[in-house]
C-alpha cells in the first residue's frame, strides 16, 4: 500500500529559507542545504523548495540551491518558483529536481502544463495552487504570492490542469498559510472530488492531528513548514503520532 | 577502486538524481557515446522518466537497441530504473505499436483507473526468496504503468497498489526496478551499492 507522504517545505528567498504568515512578514529560517538534510534524517518523504525571490537575481539562486541540495538528498525533490517555460523547468531538472512546480505562469498560460507534461511527463509536472475562500464553500485562485485575486474558481482550474497534464496538485490554503489553525479540509475535499491525481495539502498545519485530518479529507501527502522550521516538532515525532493513531506512514 | 559506470542518455530521463546517488557511493557516471560502449561497459545504467515511445525512439535513432539486448543476454551488469525497466519488455499500453527491447516477455499496462494515478510516493517492496540484490523495504515510486507478471526465469519482487505488481526483477547481474533506488533513501543507496559491487544480500 502506498504510504501518505510528509513533506517539509522550504520557501527560499535569495538563497535562504524564509517563512511568513499568509506569504507576508518573511523571517529567516536558515540554510536550505542544512534544513533539507536535517529533515531527510528525520524521515521526510520528500522535500519541496519554493523560490519566493522577488527579483530575477534572487531567482537565479534557485538552480544553485537545487544543485547543492541534490548532492545531500537521497529522497525526491520538488522545486518551484519562477518557472515560465520548458527551459526554466529543464534548468531545475538538470540541477537535480525530480519534479517541477508551476503556479502563476500556468494560470496566465495554461498550455504551459501541457508543454511540461509532454516534454518531461506528468509525474514531473506539479501544479501549485494558492486558494483563498471567496464565499462559503467556494475558493478562488490567488497569484503573485497572494497579492492578486484572479476570480478563477479553484475546482474548475485544477480539473482543467489535470486534463492538460498536471500529475500532482500542491494545494495551499492562502487563508491558513502560516496560521497553524489546521488545513482547510473543505478545500481539500472539494479538490479531491474533481481530480484523481495526487494532492499535497498545504497551509495551516500545527500538529499530527491536522495531518491526519487532511489525509482523511482526501490528500495523499501533507506539507509542513512553520512547525518544523520553528523546531516545535520533528518529522519523526509527527510520523510516530500518525502511526500511533493508525495512519500507516513510512517509518 | 571504482568501476566504470556508463549511463544511457534516454533523452527524457532526469540524470542528476541518479548521478548524485552514485556520487554518494563513490562513483562518477559517464554518458554512453557508442554502441560498443553500451555493449561492453563494466556497469550500465538504463534510466528513464517520461514516455515509452520517446525513449525507444531515442535508443533506435542512435542504433543502440541491439547493443543493449546483447549485453543483457551476455549477463553483463545492468541496472534499469523506472521507465528503463519497462523498456526491457516487449511493449507498453502507453505507446501502442512501439517495440520495446523484448528482453522480458510481457506487456506493460496502465494502473487501474480507480486509483490515484500516477502512483507518487513510498511503497513496500517484497522480494522473492533467493533474491540476490533486494531486501524488503520502502521504495519511492513515480509511475502510471507497470508490469503485472514475468516469466519464471526472473526473480521478482512485488508491491501492492490496487493489486500486486512487479516492482523489480533480477537475473544474474541484471537488476530492473520500477521504483527509483536513487530516491529511496538509505535503503536505495545500499541497493545501488550492492548492484555496483556485485554483492549478495547478507553476504
Amino acid at each position: 500500500m502506498l504510504a501518505p507522504r510528509l513533506i517539509p517545505c522550504l520557501d527560499v528567498k535569495d538563497g535562504r529559507v524564509v517563512k511568513g504568515v499568509r506569504f507576508q512578514d518573511l523571517r529567516d529560517a536558515g540554510d536550505p542545504v542544512l534544513r533539507a538534510s536535517a529533515y531527510q534524517d528525520q524521515g521526510a518523504d520528500e522535500i519541496v523548495i519554493l523560490d519566493v525571490s522577488a527579483t530575477p537575481e534572487g531567482r537565479g539562486h534557485a538552480v544553485d540551491t537545487t544543485l547543492m541540495v541534490r548532492q545531500v538528498l537521497s529522497i525526491p525533490l520538488t522545486v518551484g518558483g519562477g518557472v515560465r517555460g520548458v527551459d526554466d523547468a529543464r534548468s531545475l531538472l538538470e540541477a537535480g529536481a525530480d519534479k517541477v512546480s508551476v503556479n502563476t505562469a500556468a494560470v496566465k498560460r495554461p498550455a504551459l502544463l501541457a508543454e511540461l507534461a509532454g516534454r518531461f511527463g506528468s509525474q514531473c509536472t506539479v501544479l501549485a495552487v494558492d486558494a483563498a475562500e471567496s464565499s462559503p464553500g467556494r475558493w478562488e485562485v490567488v497569484v503573485n504570492g497572494g497579492r492578486t485575486r484572479t476570480g478563477i474558481d479553484v475546482e474548475a482550474w485544477v480539473a482543467e490542469a489535470a486534463l492538460l497534464g498536471a500529475g500532482e496538485i500542491l494545494l495551499t490554503s492562502w487563508d491558513r498559510d502560516g496560521t497553524r489553525s489546521g488545513y482547510d479540509l473543505d478545500l481539500i475535499a472539494a479538490v479531491a472530488s474533481v481530480v484523481t491525481v495526487p494532492i499535497i495539502a498545504s497551509g495551516g498545519a500545527d500538529n499530527a492531528g491536522h495531518l491526519h485530518d487532511a489525509l482523511a479529507a482526501g490528500a495523499t501527502a501533507v506539507l509542513a513548514a512553520s512547525i518544523l522550521h520553528d523546531g516545535d516538532t520533528t518529522v519523526g515525532s509527527l510520523k510516530d503520532e500518525l502511526l500511533a493513531n493508525g495512519t500507516r506512514v513510512r517509518p | 577502486m571504482s568501476v566504470e559506470v556508463v549511463v544511457v542518455p534516454t533523452g527524457t530521463a532526469n540524470m542528476a538524481s541518479v548521478a548524485a546517488a552514485f556520487r554518494r557511493i563513490g562513483t562518477e557516471l559517464s554518458e554512453a557515446r557508442s554502441s560498443e560502449e553500451i555493449r561492453s561497459a563494466d556497469r550500465l545504467v538504463l534510466p528513464g522518466v517520461g514516455a515509452f515511445a520517446a525513449a525507444m525512439e531515442r535508443i533506435d535513432e542512435r542504433g543502440w537497441r541491439q547493443a543493449l539486448v546483447d549485453r543483457i543476454d551476455e549477463g553483463r551488469p545492468t541496472l534499469a530504473i523506472c521507465l528503463g525497466m519497462q523498456l526491457l519488455c516487449e511493449k507498453s499500453e502507453e505507446s501502442p505499436g512501439v517495440l520495446g527491447l523484448g528482453v522480458v516477455s510481457g506487456t506493460v499496462t496502465r494502473l487501474p483507473e480507480h486509483l490515484t494515478v500516477p502512483q507518487l510516493g513510498w511503497n513496500q517492496v517484497m522480494p522473492a526468496p533467493g533474491s540476490r540484490f533486494l531486501m524488503p523495504g520502502w521504495a519511492y515510486f513515480a509511475n502510471s504503468y507497470r508490469l503485472t507478471s514475468v516469466p519464471d526465469d526472473w526473480t521478482c519482487a512485488r508491491t501492492s497498489y490496487g493489486g500486486s505488481f512487479v516492482s523489480a526483477i533480477e537475473r544474474g547481474n541484471l537488476l530492473a526496478c520500477q521504483f527509483h533506488p536513487e530516491l529511496s533513501g538509505d535503503w536505495g543507496s545500499e541497493l545501488l551499492s550492492r548492484w555496483l559491487n556485485g554483492k549478495r544480500v547478507r553476504s
